[in-house]
């Protein structure tokens, strides 16, 4: 099998290229919608900030790929930005509308904690996960979904407050935290989502 | 309201413990106040020990970058990202925010600035709009003046910059710093523990994380920054001299009833 990385141009994946190395699991650079569509398994790695991550997926006709893999339950696993773009908007680029493959919005961390949220956090999954059990994982993120989206599954951590740090729904997978960087419980979770 | 992970009980934030790896031409060495530097084993074989002890995260300082140096640096970092599943923020010799680019995507996921970016604030701003503000780290070497003051010096320490640390630190996180990594320059080297003044009047005065670093000799000594306003606590010689492993030391500090991740 190989996994198709979402590459448009943001530069440090290579840390998701070392993981799946780790695994001994093939991967390639893509921004071609027709290759993102028909990937057995595809990633989208977030690092940036929601609107230009959103311009860019729009750029290279990414966005309908990502929906129709997403409506077909097709493997894709989305992380941190990745996650939020999924979504339906985020504070940090009022506006602009995301792929609303799930039903959340992203917001800001409130004034009570120190921003961005840097370091492990433990996930408690909801009953009867599929991928995600419970563990420490490594965050790096200032925006966060507040709710669970509408029919899926949610793992949790807290920071200011409950807030959902990785959520599944089939074959679609999406961490708020960053699996390639959260040692072994990280590449274990990677390893059960490359074998779905 | 307490700003101290180490305050929050379980289900909450860990405390990040960070050994510091001080690279030059390719190899790890660790200096006394940046002197007197001596090589003590290879970046990667270190690396993929720290984390199964079981590291939050690793620094890795390349006291040697230079232009001629930079491939060097390169290849470090990807032979340690080939091998570790933690954290990697790479600084020394980060000017531009290409630069930056190099190293994140040797396999950095983050980048520590330090002395470019006081001669040229704006450094931060690029690196941190392009790459994104969690890639951004601004590392300060802060010497003390009068009893509550510090300048910030630059160079390795060779020279006092006459600029005030905490207005720094306030500018730099103004300017997109993602997380300050704070070394008192008094401390460094000296195994006497962290300036705490430091640390504090730094906690009060920015809002983005802390990694607290310069003097740590043990597990109180880092128990004690976290008290003090830290996030994270960074270690160099207690962890590369054999006499405590990185475990050892979180483990004292949960007894301490600090949350961290065993």
């Amino acid at each position: 099998m190989k996994v198709a990385i979402v590459s448009t141009g943001i530069a440090n994946i290579a840390s998701v290229q070392a993981a799946f190395k780790r695994l001994n699991v093939d991967s390639f650079l893509t921004a071609d919608a027709d290759e993102v569509r028909h990937a057995g398994h595809v990633m989208l790695p977030g690092v940036g900030a929601f609107g230009p991550g959103m311009a860019k997926l729009r750029e290279h006709g990414l966005d309908e790929a990502l929906q129709e893999r997403a409506a077909n339950d097709m493997p894709l696993m989305a992380i941190c930005l990745g996650l939020q773009l999924l979504g339906v908007s985020s504070e940090e680029t009022p506006g602009v509308i995301g792929l609303k493959i799930h039903s959340s919005s992203a917001h800001r961390f409130s004034e009570d904690v120190r921003v961005p949220h840097f370091g492990w956090n433990e996930v408690v999954p909801d009953e009867g996960m599929r991928f995600i059990q419970r563990g420490f994982a490594y965050f790096a993120n200032s925006f966060r979904l507040t709710e669970a989206p509408e029919g899926w599954k949610v793992g949790w951590t807290q920071y200011d407050g409950r807030f959902p740090a990785a959520i599944e729904r089939g074959n679609v997978l999406a961490c708020q935290f960053h699996p390639e960087l959260s040692g072994e419980w990280g590449l274990e979770l990677m390893r059960r989502w490359t074998s779905c | 309201m307490g700003l101290g992970a180490y305050e929050k009980v379980d289900f909450m934030l860990t405390v990040r413990v960070i050994p510091c790896l001080d690279v030059s031409h390719g190899r790890v060495v660790k200096g006394v106040r940046f002197q007197g530097l001596r090589d003590t084993g290879d970046p990667a074989e270190l690396a993929e020990m720290y984390e199964a002890q079981g590291a939050d995260e690793l620094v890795f300082l390349d006291v040697s970058a230079t232009h001629e140096g930079r491939d060097t640096q390169l290849e470090t970092v990807r032979r340690v990202r080939e091998r570790v599943s933690i954290p990697i923020t790479v600084g020394g010799g980060v000017r531009t925010a290409d630069d930056a680019r190099y190293l994140l995507e040797a396999g950095a996921d983050k980048v520590a600035m330090n002395t470019a970016a006081v001669l040229r604030p704006e450094l931060i701003r690029e690196i941190s709009e392009r790459f994104g503000r969690q890639c951004a780290v601004v590392a300060v070497d802060a010497k003390h003046t009068t009893p509550d003051a510090w300048d910030v010096v630059i160079s390795g320490g060779r020279k006092s910059t006459g600029k005030d640390a905490l207005e720094w630190l306030t500018l730099a996180e103004e300017l997109g710093a993602g997380e300050i990594l704070l070394t008192s320059w008094d401390r460094d080297g000296t195994r006497s523990g962290y300036d705490l003044e430091l640390l504090q009047a730094a906690s009060d005065a920015v809002r983005v994380p802390i990694i607290a670093s310069g003097g740590a000799n043990s597990a109180a000594h880092l128990f004690e920054a976290l008290e003090h306003g830290a996030s994270a606590v960074l270690a160099a010689s207690i962890f590369h001299d054999g006499d405590m492993t990185v475990r050892d030391v979180k483990t004292e500090l949960r007894g301490l009833g600090v949350h961290v991740r065993l």
